[in-house]
């Protein structure tokens, strides 16, 4: 299977090979490195760009102004916050001309904690793009939706800010991107550069086939009677593995992973709730101001009377950073241990 | 004429053209005078070579831009807008370099990346009064933005005109970036970003700097700053060290001149050669052109004229006419012309529609895809 990296390496192949993508440029993202986490390895189109984030934001919007497609990245999102006002007028552009100017560009970055990255490589950014209008937001958790997101995002005529869990890129799914090949020794012997002996060396593409995860839908990774449990992106697995615990126990979980932030899919979260009447929104952002607080002020101004508990939030602590020894990452972001107890209490709270 | 890399920048018309910037009536007097004393002077004018037929064109494209800045002053004034923003004092400027792009749209064209001050290059390009005035009374007749902007935040993607933004200096990376994109379609079309002298401080000047000139992949784009020597109401020296901002330019080894904009011989000539260079190079070049601000930064400042500054459309105006190829009758008539058409166009811009509340939706995203959260 391949890992969330290579199948975002895939897809932008598949997207500079048949969709069009021109450019695809950041810090090191062209060779020799091809990407600090390898995801831009081997690709025709990929070239790197001065270190300099607004530049590279400024550029994408100019190439995306002319007409050609491109997906450039910032090396961490915790370096993307001197851009927020080029992407507030990259997704204001199509509004201020009244329709005229649209700029169809990707911009992805990697986000979150879990690598012991510190206090500048930990920064979440989910929250601030969902404040920035007029731009799609994706956050793949596993390798197919990675891929399959890749491409909705490169397809899409609107700028799309593609977010991807630095702590998730080693990880593999449990489902074939479809014309990979399914031993992932092969993949990786063709499409993963030699760590000895690059000079040269050239990707070997499996037969990748289009396959688009349409923004805006989200999707059931457990069903569940008892509780809504809507999350997104790393905090998904745990989440799973929340449910999957507390099965065992006679506690039903359903989760939902949104997959994107915007436009969000409030008809399957709604679906849930009048299934489960509770729910519990999880992420790693900080808490205040979250995105999982607008999905909860909006669970109960729609859904107040079908709530048989308080819906809430569980999500990373306000503080200014992530510090690096693990006690103060783990006491800073959600853990396993964090979800399973606000499960509990949400399931235990009677009306 | 201007020197590469120099600091040369006053020219003798231009100059002797402050005489004009008075009212009305010394100005008659002071034209008589001014232009006795000059015929000396005049003789030797040949206008860097330029055809009558240019000069006459610029000379009524300046008075055009410069008849249209001050009914939108007006309009301002008379409560019919709520913010003004221009660029009385570039015509000089503006009007030359609008001149002399390939205007189009698509890669094949040339691509401007505007500031707040460019009406002169827009109505050298063949913008419409009534389409500058649509747009600072919020009409949705505007074609600019819909009634959605400020004043002269225009966008004209007919001509690869990209929307004029508020905040300063984010155009420069982005003519780094349709600068790329027309490198790569292989004609020789360039970008033209333009920008106020203030706003070099920010990082994305420095952005476009590097972007532009990397060794190896330069990008055919004209880099300009219209020098006025204010930011709002700090002064160059409050803000600058540096003796030229084209100097800037030197260190990325992107070829650099400073002129005088208030001159639109100079600018003519120097603007065709750099974009020439571009075009033939396919590198980048860079111009600090010195101009007016001529009624202030904004109505935020109140938007009057300053009388003690160099006026560049009177002074063309005044060596136009002490060479003989404009009379005073043929001046006086332009004016009239362009007064009329302005005051025509705000009467009708009066009575057109203007947005409706329902359309805040409209264009969040591509096709009016909904982008409202009530309705997913």
């Amino acid at each position: 299977m391949a890992s969330i990296a290579q199948a975002i390496r895939m897809a932008l192949h598949y997207g500079e090979t048949n969709m069009g993508v021109k450019d695809i440029f950041g810090q090191d993202v062209g060779a020799p490195l091809g990407g600090v986490f390898t995801a831009t390895q081997g690709l025709k189109t990929a070239w790197n760009s001065p270190l300099d984030e607004r530049g590279i934001i400024g550029m994408a919007m100019g190439i995306a102004m002319g007409g050609d497609k491109c997906v450039a990245e910032i090396q961490f999102a915790d370096y993307i916050f001197n851009t927020i006002d080029l992407l507030k007028i990259a997704g204001n552009t199509l509004w201020c001309t009244n329709g005229q100017m649209n700029l169809p560009m990707v911009v992805m970055t990697p986000v979150g904690a879990g690598i012991f990255g510190s206090v500048y490589h930990s920064h979440s950014f989910d929250a601030w793009a969902s404040r920035l209008p007029g731009w799609k937001i994706v956050m793949p958790s596993n390798p197919v939706d990675a891929y399959g997101l890749m491409l909705a995002a490169i397809q899409d005529p609107n700028p799309v800010l593609y977010l991807k869990s630095k702590a998730l890129m080693r990880h593999k799914g449990d489902e074939l991107i479809p014309g990979e090949p399914a031993d992932e020794k092969e993949l990786k012997a063709m499409i993963d550069k030699p760590v000895q002996n690059a000079e040269g060396w050239k990707p070997r593409w499996p037969d990748l086939q289009e396959y688009i995860v349409p923004i805006g839908k989200g999707k059931i990774t457990r069903e569940g009677e008892h509780i809504t449990v809507v999350t997104y992106s790393r905090m998904v697995h745990l989440c799973d593995e929340a449910a999957d615990k507390l099965r065992e126990e006679g506690i039903s979980v359903e989760v939902i992973d949104l997959r994107s932030i915007y436009p969000y899919d409030w008809q399957m979260i709604k679906s849930s709730i009048e299934k489960t009447g509770r729910v519990l929104f999880v992420n790693e952002d900080t808490e205040v101001t979250n995105f999982g607080e607008h999905l909860a002020y909006r669970a109960t101004q729609e859904m107040f009377y079908q709530l048989m508990a308080r819906p809430r939030v569980l999500a990373g602590k306000n503080l200014p950073g992530i510090g690096l020894h693990p006690n103060l990452e783990k006491n800073s972001v959600p853990q396993l241990h964090d979800i399973e107890l606000a499960i509990r209490e949400v399931v235990a709270e009677v009306p | 004429m201007s020197k590469k890399t120099t600091g040369k920048t006053a020219a003798k018309g231009a100059a002797k053209g402050t005489a004009k910037s008075v009212s009305k009536a010394s100005a008659k007097k002071a034209s008589a005078v001014v232009k006795a004393a000059k015929k000396a002077v005049t003789k030797k004018d040949d206008f860097g070579g330029l055809s009558e037929d240019i000069l006459l064109r610029m000379h009524d494209l300046m008075v055009k831009s410069r008849v249209l800045e001050e009914r939108l002053i007006k309009i301002y004034k008379a409560g019919e807008a709520y913010f003004w923003i221009g660029g009385p004092g570039e015509e000089a400027w503006g009007v030359p370099l609008g001149m002399l792009g390939r205007k189009g749209q698509g890669l094949e064209h040339d691509w401007w990346h505007l500031h707040y001050r460019c009406t002169p290059t827009l109505i050298a390009m063949g913008m419409t009064m009534i389409d500058s005035i649509r747009l600072i009374m919020n009409r949705s007749t505007d074609p600019s933005t819909g009634g959605r902007n400020f004043a002269n935040h225009y966008c004209f993607p007919k001509w690869n005109v990209a929307p004029v933004t508020s905040p300063i200096e984010v155009q420069y990376p982005l003519a780094c970036g349709t600068a790329h994109a027309q490198k790569r379609a292989g004609g020789k079309a360039i970008s033209i970003v333009t920008g106020g002298d203030a706003g070099t401080a920010e990082g994305d000047f420095a952005s476009a700097l590097i972007l532009a000139s990397r060794k190896g992949q330069e990008l055919p784009v004209l880099i300009t700053v219209q020098n006025n020597k204010m930011g709002i109401s700090t002064p160059f020296e409050g803000q600058h060290g540096e003796t030229h901002i084209a100097d800037r330019a030197r260190a990325f080894n992107i070829r650099s001149r400073v002129i005088n904009g208030n001159d639109p011989v100079e600018t003519y000539l120097a603007v065709k050669e750099e974009m020439e260079y571009i075009r033939k190079t396919g590198k980048p070049s860079f111009i600090e052109a010195h101009t007016t601000r001529l009624y202030g930064h904004s109505s935020a400042d109140g938007a009057n004229k300053k009388t003690h500054m160099v006026d560049p459309v009177m002074a063309f105006e005044q060596r136009l006419l002490d060479a003989g190829i404009l009379s005073e009758k043929a001046v006086k008539k332009i004016w009239e012309i362009y007064e009329s058409e302005g005051v025509i166009a705000q009467e009708q811009a009066r009575t057109e529609p203007v947005p409706t509340s329902e359309s805040v939706w409209d264009h969040v995203f591509v096709n009016n895809e909904n982008a409202d959260w009530r309705n997913f």
